[in-house]
């Protein structure tokens, strides 16, 4: 009685009646599925949605939407050229200061503060990351601006004469502003992605570098940022991404202007801010065209995006080697 | 040096090295000191701002708050009265109903989702996981053209009639939801993965199927990283103004309808912005102070809570 025949196989040891117990959970994965199932679809509708609306305004203009220099609503003339040089722009702007101040931050952050101040400066980074957008668009509309008009701009132009490229009139918004506001909404980002590959670098590395001779500033260029690189411009990327679509925060600084940006003080509008600032009265026509403005900028952010996830994800297989070795 | 024997190349060399490295040592030094010290300056560029935000902030805000300014609903100022402000209980009312209701639906779909991402190693999860992370880095206000698209005004194309329900908080809802959903899917995913696998397999031992390993072991042992990443995903939604810019319509009353038009704060602080009155623009600052003051309780909140559970564990 309590021994089993030989001949009957243990259903438990078998490869189907195993399967049946751990994978065949089938309430549970039809639930799994069914969900992400969801939100597959979700993501489908946006993306169709997106383009759907945006398709009278391709049948009103063709492709002349993407390489048109006139934007004017009132014409219902749509060409998007002006709206995505200031978008790249203020994304330039913003980038040139970002990069150097964002990459000195995460180097002090992880190789120069004590242990002790290194996770109070990350909060305090991460605090900045937590401030809404709109917070930073209103201090540079009610802080900045005036500021920029009465101090910073004229004493700009003072030394180029009032010429280019910082030519008058001195408005206060701009791009030039818009790309400051957009350098301190994507610094954190910068700063604490670009901390995270600098921190996976082996500590062996850098004390091996050190003993030999070399400096700190050596061991850091030599050494540490060739080995964070890919992370680093994982970050850069992600933040390109970041300021490229950032709507509200430069919608109130850009002081929207459709037409190219001759200087640095020009008013503009990007992608995002022409898009929230006139949707209001906006004929179906006329929100198509916003939509088709959408749709150029889902395209460069997803790009953008993709290429900088792909950067940061060997960053983290690298992460992981370096845990399991040491 | 002995007679006949040839110089040692490699002692040479070391020697020249040694000489070239002591000889450039002040400079070497000079130099990184130099850089060192435009690290740390650049570091302290970095959190001027954060100063200066919070700063203004405090400095303009604080003196609006007051029992009146929590409960009041706005008043419009005139040429006659251009001080009239009023209070924000509509945008706070509204803030509440649109968020509560879009964390309500983005929770699960995003934790279900994460729990299917960390378990599933399908090439449909992969694709996923991608979408995902894609989702999370598109511009906010693209939702907000979809919400409108597909809520306020409806589906009309390919013989498929969706009707729109025109202007209303529930549409700000499905905008904000869905910004919140990737992000509740990529932090799950990775707390949910960070459950160690012996655990999961000591379920599995014990006859448990995957269904209720999952719910009974995976996700409590996970739950102070679920907690974090709900709230976090909450503290960066309640701050959103693009995706419900123009879907939720601009509602002056106190209504807790979310298939009214509403109200909200991001909203009223970039509509009071760009107002022509002085009362309104500063009155601005004391919603901005408030909206701050949230998502930093809810930021740091979430740290404090997830930290405490893990001790409490222990």
């Amino acid at each position: 009685m309590a021994t089993t025949p030989l001949a009957v196989p243990d259903p438990l040891l078998t490869e189907k009646s195993r399967s049946f117990s751990v994978k065949s959970d089938w309430a549970h994965w039809s639930v799994l599925y069914g969900v992400s199932g969801l939100f597959a679809l979700i993501c489908a509708v946006f993306l169709i949605s997106v383009i759907v609306s945006s398709i009278p305004a391709w049948r009103h203009s063709g492709l002349s939407l993407i390489y048109g220099k006139t934007w004017s609503q009132g014409t219902d003339s749509f060409g998007a050229l002006p709206i995505i040089a200031g978008t790249l722009a203020t994304t330039v702007i913003a980038l040139i200061f970002a990069i150097p101040i964002g990459i000195g931050s995460a180097l002090a952050i992880v190789h120069l503060l004590p242990n002790k101040a290194k996770i109070f400066a990350s909060s305090l980074v991460e605090l900045l990351a937590a401030v809404p957008s709109v917070v930073y668009g209103l201090w540079g509309l009610l802080v900045l601006a005036p500021w920029f008009e009465q101090t910073v701009q004229p004493a700009l132009g003072n030394l180029t004469a009032h010429h280019f490229p910082f030519d008058p009139p001195y408005e206060g918004v701009g791009i030039l502003l818009a790309g400051c506001v957009l350098f301190v909404m994507i610094l954190p980002m910068i700063v604490a992605l670009s901390r995270d590959s600098i921190a996976i670098v082996p500590k062996e590395q850098f004390e091996g570098a050190l003993s030999v001779g070399a400096t700190k500033w050596q061991v850091l260029r030599k050494v540490v940022l060739p080995a964070a690189r890919t992370g680093i411009v994982g970050a850069v990327t992600l933040a390109t991404a970041r300021a490229l679509g950032e709507t509200v925060a430069v919608a109130l600084v850009i002081g929207l202007n459709p037409l190219f940006p001759h200087t640095l003080f020009s008013t503009a509008s990007t992608l995002a801010s022409t898009i929230a600032l006139q949707f209001q009265d906006a004929t179906p026509l006329q929100v198509a065209a916003l939509g088709a403005l959408a749709v150029i900028l889902m395209a460069m952010t997803a790009i953008v995006n993709w290429i900088g996830r792909r950067l940061i994800r060997r960053t983290a297989v690298k992460a992981q080697f370096v845990r399991r070795r040491s | 040096m002995i007679d006949g024997v040839p110089p040692d190349p490699m002692l040479e060399r070391r020697e020249l090295i040694q000489r070239v490295a002591h000889k450039t040592l002040n400079r070497r030094m000079l130099a990184s000191r130099a850089v060192i010290g435009l690290c740390g300056l650049a570091f302290v560029v970095a959190l001027v701002p954060l100063f200066a935000i919070l700063f203004s902030l405090v400095q303009k805000g604080i003196h609006w708050w007051g029992i009146d300014f929590f409960t009041k609903t706005p008043l419009f100022p005139s040429l006659i009265d251009p001080n009239a402000v009023g209070g924000i209980s509509n945008a706070i009312i509204g803030s509440l109903v649109i968020d509560g209701i879009a964390a309500l639906f983005a929770i699960p779909i995003g934790v279900v989702t994460g729990l299917f991402l960390a378990e599933s190693t399908s090439p449909f999860a992969n694709a996923l996981r991608s979408t995902a992370e894609i989702m999370t880095g598109l511009p906010s206000i693209l939702l907000g053209i979809f919400a409108y698209q597909m809520i306020v005004v409806g589906f009309h194309e390919w013989g498929i009639k969706l009707p729109g329900i025109g202007f209303a908080g529930i549409a700000g809802s499905f905008a904000i939801g869905i910004l919140m959903i990737p992000v509740i899917i990529k932090a799950s995913e990775t707390s949910l993965r960070s459950v160690p696998t012996p655990i999961r397999e000591a379920g599995l031992a014990l006859g448990a199927r995957n269904g209720v390993v999952a719910r009974k072991i995976v996700i409590p042992t996970a739950m102070p990283g679920l907690i974090t990443a709900v709230l976090l995903a909450l503290s960066r939604a309640v701050g959103e103004t693009a995706p419900i810019l123009w879907v939720i319509g601009a509602s002056t009353i106190n209504t807790w309808d979310p298939g009214h038009e509403m109200a909200s704060m991001p909203l009223q602080i970039f509509q009071s912005a760009t107002s022509p009155y002085t009362s309104l623009r500063e009155e601005t600052w004391g919603i901005a102070l408030t909206l701050v003051v949230v998502v930093l309780v809810i930021n740091l909140g979430s740290r404090l809570l997830a930290a405490w559970l893990q001790r409490e564990r222990r």
